[in-house]
């Protein structure tokens, strides 16, 4: 690993999103949007807008990243940038690394954006600390960035990687506890939803909303979270072959 | 002393296929040495054999001492692919900025090299806009910046004008008269007479090496064109 290459790797990604105002545009505005249809749509219903407000605001960094991250890689390799940069010094833990800080920094303007628009203009109760909100926001930016990365793999195709996005984060959506609170699950499907990394990260954020104390089961979502991130990164790492055939 | 590369019985396959059969070539030092040969003959993938690329089935491939893909020669090591890999999306300088800092030497680097290939007055130009021979010359510059002891370029004049061929031709020999190994191919034979070593490579096969005086020499030929069509009859009659 060297600090330099790393930098040098985040500043690229950077400036590449600074080239396509777009994307990062897109990436800015869609879960302001977002988290204001779900302010009107729950506009009576002020319980239910707080109940699923802070676990969405976290949760938009983990889609988009999950996206970006799966095109972008597979841009490089479909486009011999990747395999140029494995001839050079560069180690793929560099390249992982420079990815993770260039996306996590996306991700805190995205997740301090859409903070400022919910608990500011909208009405939405932090819970706890709005800052630990948007710092999970970042946490789960990552994670979907090391799953993306990982998925990227086994793309061959744009279209391909695009469908990843219903077929990996789509049932995870469905089974972490937002749609449905997993002790009102099927048996089958609630112990489906401990596999889920999502489930993790979406109880850490309901349980920053909700009053009462935290509890020891919050840190063991964040450790989760992390440790899932760190297996994805190694597991995306390791198709980052030198040598292919 | 021993060949800046030495390649020794590589066998390489790739979709189930073998596509390079034993293949021995030695690249000196302070030379500039043509990999030529008709398209699917495998050049890139002795190229992509050299640099560490390649996942190989058999035989050796040392550069500079070492096992090919070894960490030390990544930084030694320039390798500029067919295709330009360089980022669309950011200007030229920007994607040297880039490649420069992965290997450690600066911005007068960047700056050097955009005048050795010719690129200053489009530095900041996004490479997406570029012109084919332009990108090609991106990309050519992105291998060059760390003056690599071994440069490794895999059809880096296809589509340049006659003029940029010459000037691109004379900055290979430069970097080999300080003593640089350049590895160039081509499909294109009237580029074999820049060279001052030959290898022919034919469906995985080394056809023959040398200067291409000796080619022309051996063959009885006056130009490289016709060598090469006399080495592939020979070729065919002894099969």
């Amino acid at each position: 690993m060297s600090a330099r290459r790393t930098l040098a790797t985040a500043v690229r990604v950077l400036r590449q999103l600074r080239h396509d105002p777009r994307t990062v545009a897109l990436l800015l505005a869609v879960p302001c949007v977002l988290q204001f249809l779900m302010h009107e749509l729950f506009r009576d219903r002020p319980a239910v807008f707080q109940s699923l407000g802070v676990p969405l605001l976290g949760l938009f960094p983990f889609v988009a990243m999950f996206i970006v991250t799966s095109i972008t890689m597979l841009r490089e390799r479909a486009s011999g940038t990747l395999e140029r940069l494995l001839t050079t010094p560069l180690g793929r833990g560099d390249l992982l690394v420079g990815y993770g800080i260039a996306f996590a920094l996306v991700a805190a303007a995205q997740a301090t954006l859409v903070s400022l628009l919910s608990f500011g203009l909208l009405g939405l109760d932090a819970g706890h600390s709005a800052v630990a909100v948007v710092l999970l926001a970042i946490a789960n930016a990552v994670l979907g960035m090391a799953l993306g990365l990982f998925a990227s793999a086994f793309a061959r195709t744009e279209f391909q990687a695009v469908q990843f996005m219903p077929a990996f984060v789509l049932p995870q959506i469905l089974l972490c506890g937002l749609i449905v609170p997993r002790d009102q699950m099927a048996g089958w499907l609630e112990a489906l939803s401990a596999l889920v990394p999502l489930t993790y990260a979406y109880d850490a954020l309901d349980r920053l909303a909700s009053e009462g104390s935290l509890g020891s089961r919050f840190w063991l979502d964040v450790l989760v979270v992390a440790g899932v991130t760190l297996l994805a990164l190694a597991l995306g790492g390791a198709t980052l072959r030198r040598r292919t055939p | 002393m021993s060949a800046a590369v030495e390649v020794r019985g590589l066998r390489v396959e790739r979709g189930g296929r073998e596509v390079l059969h034993a293949v021995d070539v030695d690249v000196e030092a302070g030379r500039v040495t043509g990999l030529l040969g008709p398209s699917g003959g495998g050049k890139t993938t002795l190229m992509r054999s050299i640099v560490g690329a390649q996942v190989v089935a058999g035989g050796t491939v040392r550069v500079l001492g070492l096992a090919a893909g070894d960490p030390f020669l990544r930084a030694r090591v320039g390798y500029q692919t067919q295709a330009a890999s360089v980022y669309a999306d950011l200007t030229v300088r920007e994607n040297l900025h880039y490649f420069a800092g992965l290997l450690g030497v600066g911005g007068a680097a960047v700056s050097d090299t955009l005048a050795l290939v010719d690129l200053q007055q489009h530095e900041r130009q996004l490479a997406a806009t570029l012109s084919g021979g332009e990108l090609a010359r991106l990309s050519l510059a992105a291998a060059l910046l760390h003056r690599p002891d071994v440069l490794v370029l895999d059809e880096p004049t296809v589509g340049l004008d006659p003029l940029l061929r010459r000037d691109l031709w004379s900055s290979f020999h430069r970097l080999a008269d300080a003593g640089a190994t350049v590895l160039v191919s081509s499909h294109v034979m009237d580029e074999a007479d820049r060279c001052d070593a030959l290898v022919l490579l034919r469906d995985g096969h080394v056809l023959a090496t040398g200067t291409p005086e000796a080619l022309r020499r051996r063959t009885g030929t006056s130009g490289l064109d016709d060598a090469f069509l006399v080495l592939v009859d020979g070729a065919g009659e002894e099969a």
